[in-house]
């Protein structure tokens, strides 16, 4: 200390409540988040090494069998990959916001005068990213071994947005596991229960037809299935197909935010 | 900027800068703030004295609006710390006994980031933040994750933050435990400068010379209750004197040694044991008439020293008890 700093009251202009300071507070803090991943890489592995992995072991074990040869399969089995890497990604959300929520520096986050929502909404904002990783992960390793979609960009560009936009709204449920959950491993530990048998009881590898009766109304229903059709329907025809699928996953994410969005919220503020 | 400003909104009311009433706080079955009235007049530094364990920090956390207390109510300015928290949240910063940083993101990061958050554009938070880093002699380790930062790194890294805009009220949670003497004797000098230019200062520690240094109040709080309340110096008129330790060469001398004491101190020694001798010693500049007086009457010594009350002895003269006891009950 050198003594020779200024003392400035002035700096900081009175707080008020408004949705820019919200938006600009949930900025800094997303950044805030992305600086960490950069720090911390292997917080990555679940949207690098797990597209990359899944895409090249599922291709080429059931590629033959299922759909004759690989080129066959890559249609049907990187729309799959595709949802269910993103959808897994979601879950990391609420197993790092408890993690976080235990840290010192919330204890700073709270003590100012900022909006009570912006460590939440900057985390959520975050995690965008790596959706965004495991979307372009996904297609660029596809590509790599011979999958050429007749969608084209523009069809892999809107199926991309599509699967973060639904992880997005997934992920909400995740946050709220999060802000009630004692610990972090008991996070991870619901959020594997749900998840798994929700992406692998779908279309995501097999045609739902193959399927034992009971299973197949399951997966038929299930809304990940339709997830992963609207994905197939972007990106497989050359032709822009918006068929039912497409709006009822974007309904089914909405349902989810207005039904998640407020109890997170809730929980969180009688946490924060 | 003059105080003025720093108090705009803050001083509408003139009331203190902070008045506390029967806040009670329990964890489980440790009633860990039981019933503490605080008045902290603005501008001055108020010390916070007790234990570990003594309900310090909790009565600190819900002050800066972090913890809500069970019952009492605690106004900031004359805002209620529940009903217009985020208005008292403007008003003071606080900088916690552990400190609330990033460990992942480097000191520069944080203090930009916090910068950001409390409303500095992207231009003034670098500008803020280099300021920052210079003053708390950070600029060296700005770019480190703070997780490979020194305890005392930290504990700057921390006040810098919570001073990015001078506030009204500043919380100290034990601010120097862990620093070294010359970042301490540093840490003095900030704390008087910002309130010389305006700002109220709490302060807890556990060191009472830190708290004689420092504060113009000191309150004393031990089992979550106040203790003593009061002017530093009338606290410490209450407490005692410093007191003269001797330790003679020649049990032979000890009568010698206590008539010496009686004429040049004016006081009345106590002869501990066999050749140890103290007495209570109200003006410290007589130990040199002192020495001068035991080599004429040629009392030889082994040892002399001239000692402040401890904690321990604050406590046990207020309380009745020492601390050890109380921090094994303690435990948070």
């Amino acid at each position: 200390m050198n003594g020779t700093l200024e003392l400035n009251p002035s700096l900081v202009q009175p707080y008020k409540q408004t949705l820019g300071q919200i938006v600009d507070n949930s900025m800094t803090l997303a950044y805030r988040g992305l600086i960490k991943v950069r720090r911390n890489p292997e917080q990555l592995f679940d949207v690098t090494l797990q597209p990359i992995i899944f895409t090249l072991m599922f291709t080429y074990l059931f590629g033959g069998a299922i759909a004759g040869n690989i080129r066959n399969y890559l249609p049907i089995v990187i729309p799959g990959i595709l949802v269910q890497t993103v959808i897994g990604a979601s879950m990391v959300t609420g197993v790092q916001l408890r993690e976080d929520m235990e840290k010192g520096v919330f204890n700073r986050f709270k003590s100012l005068p900022i909006a009570r929502i912006s460590p939440l909404l900057g985390a959520l904002l975050a995690d965008t990213i790596r959706y965004a990783i495991a979307t372009s992960l996904t297609f660029f390793v596809g590509y790599i071994i011979g999958y050429r979609p007749f969608g084209g960009i523009v069809g892999i560009t809107l199926a991309g947005a599509l699967v973060i936009v639904v992880a997005w709204a997934i992920s909400w449920i995740f946050a709220f596991f999060g802000v009630i959950a004692r610990t972090s491993a008991s996070v991870q530990g619901i959020s594997m229960l749900v998840l798994f048998p929700l992406t692998f009881l779908s279309n995501a590898f097999v045609p739902t037809r193959t399927l034992p009766k009971a299973l197949r109304l399951f997966a038929d229903v299930n809304p990940i299935s339709h997830l992963i059709s609207a994905v197939r329907q972007l990106t497989n025809h050359a032709n822009l197909v918006v068929g039912q699928d497409l709006w009822l996953s974007l309904l089914g994410a909405a349902l989810i935010v207005a039904v998640f969005a407020p109890l997170t919220i809730a929980a969180y503020m009688r946490k924060a | 900027m003059s105080t003025d400003s720093i108090h705009g909104f803050a001083m509408e009311q003139s009331g203190p800068a902070v008045e506390a009433e029967a806040i009670v706080k329990i964890f489980g079955d440790n009633r860990a703030v039981d019933g503490i009235d605080l008045v902290v007049p603005v501008g001055m530094v108020y010390g916070v004295l007790g234990p570990n364990g003594a309900g310090k920090t909790t009565m600190i956390n819900i002050l800066a609006t972090l913890l809500r207390a069970d019952s009492g109510t605690a106004k900031i300015f004359g805002h209620d710390v529940l009903k217009e928290a985020n208005t008292v949240r403007q008003l003071m910063r606080v900088t916690g006994q552990y400190a609330s940083l990033d460990e992942a993101l480097t000191g520069y990061e944080n203090l930009v980031i916090f910068s950001r958050l409390l409303g500095l554009s992207p231009k003034e938070a670098r500008k803020r933040t280099n300021d920052l880093l210079e003053e708390f002699e950070l600029a060296d380790a700005a770019r480190r994750p703070v997780s490979k930062f020194s305890g005392g790194m930290r504990r700057r890294l921390d006040l810098a933050a919570s001073i990015i805009s001078q506030p009204p009220l500043l919380f100290l949670d034990e601010p120097t435990t862990g620093l070294d003497p010359h970042n301490r004797a540093r840490m003095w000098t900030l704390i008087r400068r910002l309130v010389a230019q305006g700002t109220t200062v709490i302060l807890t520690t556990q060191y009472l010379d830190e708290a004689d240094q420092l504060a113009d109040r000191i309150a004393v709080i031990d089992h979550g209750r106040v203790v003593a309340e009061g002017l530093t110096n009338e606290l410490k008129a209450s407490i005692g004197t410093t007191s003269l330790h001797v330790q003679l060469t020649e049990q032979a001398d000890t009568d010698n040694a206590m008539s010496t004491i009686a004429r040049v101190l004016g006081a009345k020694g106590t002869v501990v044991d066999r050749k140890h001798i103290s007495a209570p010693m109200a003006n410290p500049d007589l130990i040199a008439d002192l020495f001068v007086a035991f080599r004429d009457a040629g009392i030889r010594l082994a040892e002399l020293s001239v000692q402040k009350p401890t904690l321990d002895e604050v406590f046990l003269t207020l309380t009745g008890h020492g601390t050890t006891e109380e921090t094994k009950e303690n435990v948070e």
